[in-house]
């Protein structure tokens, strides 16, 4: 009973730390995006609501929630309101399996930090991962208008385009760590050498893969402010579009974890392993999320400042990108990572 | 005859683009580091020039006469229709009971909502009574704020030095002629 007991609480404790993160990460991120664009643009940025516009965030979501919540006659009333739900759900699942720092000791027992430890991590991210184009597609379709019905089809295709290319590009990974379990692929890479140094290709494949999946420039066709009004959400207001600004800001924080805990050594510090992890006990662990936290609002950066460097891509471009480049790199990664790790005497 | 543009072959680094990327962000990193050039503006105040045409006042002289005489040439060549003028006779006695004045304006409305700021009723004013102020910030909560009466006229336009002040010297040094307030 008590073991249980302590299980329930340990779980609940590490949802509710890490759900926590990343929805105000989610709030602060269009912050962080306006006062970054600012700088690259030699502008100030918000800079009116509490100080450097700290508060920015808040007053704009006062403001989406007070706004007239706008459904249009014409729409599909079941889809339409499924759809911003969906928008957000998924990365929130994903989380679930992310680790998030070398494991604590609380009252005499150890507790990894990671929600749930599963042993096909990576699939539980990719499966639900995909389930979020279903929003996009839904809101575009429910709306029954051409704009956002157009949105949802080019996210349909890019998002099913690069899903594939995601998905080669860690191949490589999982045939190093010989598990499928993330937990593993970050112990291997704290012991060792990041995955981002042994598998070059793979990272590039991902991360050109991962702006793709979060709809973000310069892969954002879905929402395409210039072609498409709006896109996906353009008839969507009040705290429905509010879903799907947090949507996309989850979904980049989800990737931005995963380049984290796949390529940038999870947790790692450089000059540390496992074993001085452990000796600092739960000192360590704080260091070690901080450090994972730290990669995290790193790559987030990473997106803003891509943001506004790269133009738009073409719908044709973007697919020939996809399937004549990345797919093609992404095989030759997994041929040559299993030829440079053929076990010994295979060869 | 068409002109047929030399497009060079890209070579293999070029193909690859990552280069040119790499470039790209170099560029807007530095650029993040260079100072904005925003100016705050309720605090900070862009610099106004002298014959910057903003919001059109009335003026009165330094005796504090209302200069405008009700001839109705600005309402006429006004080119969107903004200004009207209600004419009345120049009050009897008084401070200012110069002998050539019939008129003055009893009523003066300019509407800002209609308002193109082109100047004309500044250039075509035979007794520089209105001018284009410096005024920039009209605001209002209703329309009918922004239809500027004769006080808020003057308000905006406030007193002009006249060197010349036609009216009052009209009959110095003339024989016969008695000066301001003469019959």
């Amino acid at each position: 009973m008590n073991d249980l007991l302590f299980d329930v609480g340990a779980n609940l404790a590490k949802i509710i730390i890490l759900t926590h993160t990343v929805l105000v990460l989610a709030a602060y991120m269009p912050w962080v995006e306006r006062k970054v664009s600012a700088w690259i643009q030699d502008r100030v940025g918000p800079n009116r609501v509490g100080w450097a516009g700290l508060l920015q965030p808040i007053a704009d979501t006062l403001k989406f929630i007070f706004k007239e919540d706008v459904v249009p006659g014409h729409v599909n009333k079941v889809l339409y309101i499924l759809a911003p739900c969906l928008a957000v759900i998924p990365s929130l699942f994903v989380l679930a399996v992310i680790p998030f720092g070398p494991s604590v000791s609380v009252l005499g027992r150890t507790v990894d930090l990671v929600i749930a430890d599963l042993g096909v991590g990576i699939l539980f991210v990719f499966a639900f991962s995909s389930l979020a184009v279903y929003g996009i597609t839904f809101a575009g379709w429910a709306s029954n208008s051409k704009y956002p019905l157009l949105g949802g089809v080019r996210s349909s295709a890019q998002m099913i385009s690069y899903e594939i290319c995601l998905g080669l590009s860690v191949v490589g990974i999982f045939m190093g760590a010989e598990s499928l379990r993330l937990l593993d692929v970050v112990h291997q890479q704290v012991d060792g050498t990041w995955n981002l140094f042994t598998q070059p290709l793979g990272f590039l494949v991902f991360v050109i893969a991962a702006f793709a999946e979060t709809n973000r420039l310069p892969f954002d066709l879905p929402e395409a402010e210039t072609e498409l009004v709006a896109g996906y959400h353009t008839e969507y207001s009040s705290i429905k579009f509010t879903l799907f600004f947090a949507g996309e800001y989850a979904a980049m924080f989800v990737f931005a974890a995963l380049v984290a805990v796949l390529f940038l050594g999870g947790w790692d510090v450089p000059f540390m392993d496992n074993a001085s992890f452990a000796a600092l006990g739960n000192w360590g662990a704080l260091l070690g999320f901080g450090s994972f936290l730290a990669k995290c609002l790193l790559f987030l950066l990473f997106y803003v400042w891509v943001r506004f460097t790269l133009p738009r891509f073409r719908f044709d471009q973007l697919m020939s990108l996809g399937w004549k480049v990345l797919l093609p790199i992404g095989l030759v990664n997994i041929l040559v990572t299993g030829l440079l790790n053929l076990p010994d005497g295979a060869a | 005859m068409a002109l047929v543009v030399e497009r060079r072959k890209l070579n293999f680094w070029e193909e690859l683009y990552l280069p040119a990327i790499a470039q790209g962000l170099a560029q807007t990193f530095r650029q993040m580091f260079k100072p904005a050039i925003t100016l705050q503006y309720p605090e900070q105040r862009p610099v106004i020039a002298d014959d910057y045409r903003g919001a059109p006042g009335l003026v009165k002289d330094q005796d504090g006469r209302e200069k405008c005489v009700s001839c109705q040439l600005c309402e006429y060549i006004c080119p969107p229709k903004a200004i009207v003028i209600v004419p009345g006779e120049a009050p009897a006695g008084g401070p200012f009971d110069y002998s050539n004045i019939e008129k003055a304006p009893r009523e003066f409305y300019i509407d800002m909502l209609r308002c193109i700021y082109c100047g004309y009723c500044e250039e075509i004013c035979p007794e520089q009574a209105i001018f284009m102020t410096r005024e920039y910030e009209l605001n209002a909560a209703t329309r009918q704020e922004l239809v500027h009466d004769k006080a808020r006229l003057y308000q905006i336009g406030g007193t002009r030095q006249d060197p010349i002040q036609k009216w009052k010297h009209k009959d110095d040094g003339r024989p016969g002629a008695g000066g301001a307030g003469a019959h």
